[in-house]
């Protein structure tokens, strides 16, 4: 089958319309509270939803996001969790549901098993933010099997020919890394994530770009999706959830998904 | 550095895989400061300039070759007719084996061009040494330390801001070396450009177990020429103390291929080996992937890092490098635990019976060597790889033997 994430955002993009890419913390307060908010940001317009898992070392991630993790776990979050946030979301809502987890809880749980679960929980599939595709020959082979997206990412410092095997080995999406940092929003968007999207451009492979990190604001995520296939926020998400619960974050969800549309008119 | 021509062969190891352990499991935006920092490292290890640069520093600043001191009260102490020789790398400037790897690397940082360096630390060791280093060579230094080892080494704090080093309080997880580390993985991914990420151990991704391993081999090659020169013989086990394993490593890498020399490590039990507060990650963790490398690591089942425990703060960290895991795997050496309680003894013992107070790290090793003595057939000998001195570790001393106020004479 086809990738449903690279349906969506293909399908936005003939439309003239580009994408919203958007990240939740599984068991972000609990189980229950992190559903009601991932099913929530997917009615208010997003197009790919995110969900990500909590995680003890998480280095690719800034303070907003890492203080949700490390509340999820204090709350007993645990891992085949997962399952069952993306299972309750894909039951009410049509969106693609991906996960992002650094890969040791995937390793623990079993590669294959890991797959076979999400795939039957109805996930589309997996970002890896710590699993360069150099390292990823077992969860390629699983994406495959299991017919999951595998989600690479691509950095302003990567060579041409990293980005070339990034785009080869992803599907659904290449996650263009906008700025040399972590997660977190930044006022200004960094030029180096026309960079990137450029050199996923120029890849023999012809495979859909998204560019995460620093997005906050509507203007962004409308530029982004200029030049790229999608915009992913994530810090800003959060800190909407944490300062008015999941109306604040259906409305920031609103809020940037009709900058899409303005755009357009 | 230079490979055996035995047939086991297993000095010749040279990443990024030790059997299934080791790799590079970062994020993409560090993949091409790694691949730079290999390629300088591949280089400049071959270039005689390099090698001789190193070797001058290691000489006029470092204080190599470092000695060897046979500790013969201590080993009667230990009883069972055994010889005890301790490799004497808490004589180096700052005070423990840490310096041999930071000179290197910063000889490294001036080849890449960049100019400022950041570092981990648990004890402190590394940090004061990477502190050292970069007043050296005119970097600019940030040390990331959890914020419960810059209590439980605010001296150690005072020498590297003295030395010119910011140094950063970590309080995200536990406060402690694994969440420095992460602090550091994050400052590095956004400032690669100028940063060079000064790691402290032979964990980490490629090429840091295998570049670490050989800035500090130099302790076993130097060790392993002195016993033959002034002993004739080499010992029947080498020992060490294990948290990321560097120490360990330098003294083990040289004794690889000399196949009977039994080679065993000593990790950090905490509490006791029979009690779940320690940091004995090889004897108690699974194969699992942490700072960017396959190997063991405490864990829970779903694969989020436990805290580990240990009066040491060099030894409390979760991880271990991977050429330890493969060793471990293969069965060429052993790893095993030993208490806090234990160390303590064994750190009192050395002091009063050869007037070196170890650190406290180095005194499981000790502790360690102690509990081998009564296994070894009589008249065995052991070399034990004294990896740093004791005086930053005077105030947690103080504190367990009740030394202050007045306290009773331990």
């Amino acid at each position: 089958m086809p990738s449903k994430t690279a349906a969506a955002l293909e399908a936005n993009a003939e439309a003239g319309h580009g994408s919203l890419i958007g990240y939740f913390p599984a068991g972000y307060p609990t189980v229950e509270a992190s559903i009601e908010a991932c099913v929530a940001m997917c009615e208010n317009g997003l197009d790919v939803l995110e969900v990500g898992v909590p995680y003890s070392d998480p280095v690719m991630d800034g303070p907003v996001i890492q203080a949700a993790t490390v509340e999820a776990l204090a709350n007993g979050f645990k891992l085949r969790q997962t399952f069952d946030v993306v299972r309750a979301i894909t039951e009410r809502v049509s969106t693609p549901v991906l996960v992002m987890s650094y890969w040791n809880p995937i390793v623990q749980y079993g590669v294959e098993r890991f797959a076979s679960h999400l795939a039957a929980a109805g996930g589309a599939g997996i970002i890896t933010p710590d699993l360069i595709p150099d390292e990823g020959a077992e969860w390629i082979a699983a994406a495959e099997k299991h017919d999951l997206d595998r989600v690479f990412l691509a950095a302003p410092t990567s060579t041409q020919e990293r980005v070339n095997n990034a785009a080869e080995k992803s599907r659904g999406f290449v996650y263009a890394v906008s700025t040399m940092g972590i997660t977190g929003a930044r006022e200004e968007l960094d030029e180096l994530a026309r960079k990137v999207v450029g050199s996923v451009r120029q890849a023999p492979t012809r495979q859909n770009t998204a560019v995460g990190i620093g997005i906050s604001t509507g203007d962004q995520v409308a530029e982004v999706n200029g030049y790229a296939d999608g915009a992913i926020v994530g810090s800003a998400f959060v800190k909407a959830y944490q300062s008015g619960g999941i109306d604040a974050l259906s409305a920031k969800v609103a809020e940037l998904a009709s900058s899409l549309d303005t755009r357009n008119n | 550095m230079s490979s055996s021509s035995k047939p086991t062969n297993l000095r010749a190891q040279s990443g990024p895989y030790f059997g299934e352990f080791g790799g590079r499991f970062v994020p993409e935006s560090l993949i091409a400061a790694l691949d730079q920092l290999t390629e300088t490292y591949e280089h400049a290890k071959t270039d005689p300039s390099f090698i001789s640069e190193l070797a001058e520093l290691h000489r006029t600043y470092t204080g190599r070759p470092s000695l060897i001191t046979e500790v013969k009260r201590f080993a009667e102490a230990a009883g069972n007719n055994v010889r005890i020789f301790l490799k004497r790398e808490d004589l180096n400037h700052t005070g423990s084996h840490k310096i041999n790897n930071v000179i290197g690397q910063a000889l490294i940082t001036k080849r890449m061009g960049k100019t400022r360096v950041i570092a981990e630390t648990g004890a402190g060791q590394h940090g004061v040494a990477t502190a050292t280093a970069a007043a050296l060579f005119g970097f600019d230094c940030v040390v990331y330390m959890g914020e419960v080892d810059t209590k439980r080494q605010a001296l150690n704090v005072a020498r590297m801001k003295l030395l010119g080093a910011e140094v950063i309080p970590v309080t995200s997880g536990s406060a402690t070396l694994k969440d420095a580390i992460n602090e550091a993985l994050r400052d590095w991914v956004a400032n690669v450009d100028t940063t060079h990420y000064l790691l402290g151990t032979v964990a980490g991704p490629h090429p840091f177990p295998t570049m670490v391993r050989d800035f500090h081999s130099v302790i076993g090659i130097e060790a392993r020429a002195q016993m033959l020169e002034e002993f004739g013989f080499l010992p029947d086990v080498v020992t060490a103390c294990i948290g990321g394993g560097s120490n360990a490593i330098g003294l083990f890498h040289a004794f690889l291929d000399d196949q009977d020399v039994r080679i065993v490590g000593f990790e950090a039990a905490g509490d006791g080996m029979d009690t779940p507060r320690n940091a004995a990650t090889l004897n108690f963790g699974k194969p699992g992937v942490l700072h960017g490398a396959k190997s063991y690591v405490l864990q829970d089942e779903d694969g989020q890092t436990i805290e580990s425990h240990s009066i040491s703060a060099g030894l409390d960290y979760p991880g271990v490098g991977p050429e330890h895991a493969w060793l471990k795997d293969i069965g060429r050496a052993e790893y095993r635990g030993i208490s806090d309680a234990e160390a303590m003894d064994a750190l009192r013992l050395l002091s009063r019976t050869e007037g070196i107070i170890p650190a406290i790290e180095t005194a499981h090793a000790l502790a360690g060597a102690l509990k081998l003595a009564k296994e070894l057939p009589s008249g065995s000998t052991i070399l034990i790889n004294l990896s740093g001195r004791g005086d930053k570790d005077m105030e947690t001393a103080a504190r367990y033997f009740d030394l202050l106020d007045g306290g009773a004479n331990a």
